[in-house]
């Protein structure tokens, strides 16, 4: 497996999320598997919450359809130490709470052994997580932390110091597949953050389509794209696995076009 | 409590970081303004001429004879403009939403009285008004929603997860992290990020600063004992918080605990839960093996909360507060038998705190003086509890 940095390499890259156990782990596993094969950088796995307050209702919904299907931390380290040999570095998405009561360095561990790149947890600030944050720095599992339009000067040096793999940066102000990410100033916005940041900077929340791509790529080296992968994964829901990886497929592609093809004068 | 807002290892900023600028912005303002005389000297004239504080402290004398001779007085926080303790903290709110020039106001609610409150303190002021409010509750608490509509907020029925407070309160945060820049979100105990737990309880401190004044006047000492309910923790809170420093005070929390702690229906979360983070503080909180958050079940749409504020679990794990709980059942009794014997009609949640006492009167010695803070009037659960009351004639 690439490591995050290697991963931003070859370029600017797109990053899907997913979210695990929407509709079932094994479907999550299978897009996983083709997400790898059509190449994109990263890939951003979902840990159900039943109360992700950053989240959208896309997201939430399908948080609730996992939670329902009985995902857990567990079974989503069961999945993923089947797919040993993806090498698109795995970065999982969740909320403390669970974390927490996993075990804070039993989940450090775990995602480490079954090949975990990096952490990010919405409601887990840089300060407020320190301890836990160090801990997984120190482990080699990176931890990457948010900024948002309005986070001040002060605060991005200090999260300069401690960033590693990459830094998300929020497209608005506001929850994910909000579509009126991203705000109109992301030019200066992402200059003020790459003026404190030595990391690649990714890019997320609204961006649901190739023109919104165009529009931002030159500014970003990489990309997410949640909510709108989410949303086909539960219209497709009902077609079955293969229709599902398929369109899937499909938008993924679109999306690496529109991020690879060269700005038109 | 330390700088970065925790008690003990309670509480803290748990919270995108999109709001971590709000929050500053906030705590600032707040030390700002209950350093500055004309700001609480404002507060002070709302909470007199608007609210109709001091809010009395009465001897229950018929209701003391029912319960073991105990020498037990009312804080009357029923008597407040709007039926409840809420318009206390959110008068407070409301005056720093102002100062930081934030023309648009949120809240969560659960049994209504909370978004009561603030609708009407934002019709006061002329504030946009938007309170989110579960689908369930709002079923529940029909007459609040009506209400608060008439005071000209907006009410939106919540549907996401169960529909009750725990939902309102993060449809709430989603709005706040969409319109932080113009929007103030006041939030209705003593929960949330720091600096809500400290500046709610500052907030709601005039109800035990008030008590103790009272009974000092009309008994010459310091109660042997306070009694509030628990849901968030606010009134609770605001009463216990001004005798914390005085050692034989004892003081008792009561969480609604459904139909039994054993059912696992129930919104206990100190005496029946266990330590997590949600709604942006690590607090006692209602959880799964999984770290879910699990429903809160009680018959208190005020109390049916699976958290806790923080500096309650803290005072749980120092043991300053004995917290324990009363079922539906249990508040059922003690509401109707302060409606027989003091002509009272308590809100259900405060029907809690007398629970206690109906249970353990036995065990308290005859002419131990109590105060037990009626933390609100109980109009709003005339439709919930008809059917309980006169079951057989119906």
């Amino acid at each position: 497996m690439r490591t995050l940095s290697e991963a931003f390499d070859a370029g600017k890259i797109l990053i899907p999320y997913i979210a695990a156990g929407d509709p079932d782990l094994d479907t999550t596993a299978e897009i996983i598997g083709e997400l790898d094969k059509l190449g994109v950088g990263i890939i951003e796995v979902g840990m159900p919450f039943s109360d992700p307050l950053a989240d959208g209702p896309i997201i939430q919904a399908a948080s609730q359809r996992a939670l329902a299907g009985g995902t857990n931390i567990s079974r989503i380290f069961e999945m993923l130490e089947e797919l040993r040999d993806v090498k698109t570095p795995i970065v999982l998405m969740g909320y403390f709470n669970p974390i927490m009561k996993y075990g804070e360095k039993s989940f450090i561990e775990d995602a480490l052994s079954c090949g975990v790149s990096g952490v990010l947890i919405p409601d887990l600030p840089f300060d407020e997580g320190k301890e836990f944050y160090d801990i997984c720095s120190e482990k080699g599992l990176c931890p990457i932390y948010m900024v948002t339009p309005n986070t001040k000067e002060e605060r991005l040096s200090q999260i300069e110091r401690k960033a590693r793999g990459f830094l998300y940066c929020v497209s608005l102000l506001g929850i994910t597949g909000d579509k009126r990410g991203p705000i109109e100033g992301i030019k200066s916005y992402m200059e003020r953050v790459r003026s404190h940041v030595s990391v690649p900077l990714a890019l997320g929340f609204g961006i649901d389509s190739p023109d919104k791509i165009r529009a931002v790529k030159p500014y970003v080296d990489g990309i997410v794209i949640g909510s709108a992968i989410v949303n086909i994964i539960s219209e497709k829901a009902d077609m079955g696995r293969k229709a599902i990886v398929n369109e899937v497929s499909v938008f993924t592609s679109a999306l690496i076009d529109a991020l690879r093809t060269a700005l038109q004068p | 409590m330390d700088l970065k807002g925790y008690f003990g290892r309670f509480g803290g900023r748990f919270v995108p970081e999109t709001l971590i600028p709000a929050l500053e912005e906030l705590e600032e303002a707040f030390y700002e303004a209950i350093n500055d005389e004309a700001f609480m000297a404002q507060y002070r004239y709302l909470l007199k001429d608007y609210s109709g504080r001091p809010t009395s402290l009465y001897f229950a004398d018929r209701l003391s004879k029912h319960l073991s001779d105990i020498k037990l007085y009312l804080k009357r926080e029923d008597l407040n403009h709007t039926g409840a303790h809420k318009i206390n903290n959110v008068l407070g709110q409301i005056l720093l939403a102002l100062r930081m020039n934030k023309k648009r106001i949120i809240a969560e609610t659960g049994a209504g009285q909370h978004g009561l409150a603030t609708a009407t303190a934002a019709a006061k002021f002329g504030l946009e008004c938007h309170i989110y409010m579960g689908l369930e509750d709002m079923h529940r608490q029909a007459l609040n929603v009506y209400k608060m509509r008439t005071l000209g907020a907006e009410v939106i029925p919540v549907t996401s997860g169960t529909m009750t407070l725990k939902d309102a309160t993060n449809e709430a945060i989603r709005d706040w992290v969409t319109n932080v820049s113009t929007t103030h979100y006041v939030i209705g105990s003593v929960v949330g990020p720091h600096p809500y737990p400290m500046m709610v309880r500052e907030f709601q401190r005039v109800i035990g600063d008030e008590t103790k004044e009272q009974i000092l006047q009309k008994e010459g000492r310091l109660p042997d004992l306070l009694v509030a309910c628990v849901g968030g923790g606010s009134n609770s809170m605001g009463m216990f918080y001004p005798f914390v420093n005085d050692k034989d005070v004892k003081m008792v929390g009561v969480e609604a605990a459904g139909y039994g702690i054993e059912t696992g229906q129930h919104a206990a979360a100190l005496t029946g839960g266990s330590v997590g983070v949600l709604h942006g503080s690590r607090s006692y909180i209602l959880q799964d093996e999984n770290g879910q958050i699990v429903p809160a079940v009680s018959i208190s749409a005020g109390l049916d909360y699976p958290g806790v504020g923080p500096e309650h679990s803290f005072y749980h794990e120092t043991g300053r507060v004995h917290y324990t709980h009363a079922t539906d059942d249990e508040a059922i009794e003690a509401f109707k038998l302060l409606c027989e014997t003091e002509g009272i009609i308590p809100a259900l949640e405060s029907a809690h705190a007398l629970a206690f006492l109906v249970r353990e009167h036995k065990n308290i010695e005859p002419g131990t003086l109590a105060v037990l803070c009626l933390s609100g009037r109980g109009d709003k659960d005339m439709e919930a509890i008809k059917g309980k009351l006169f079951e057989e004639e119906m």
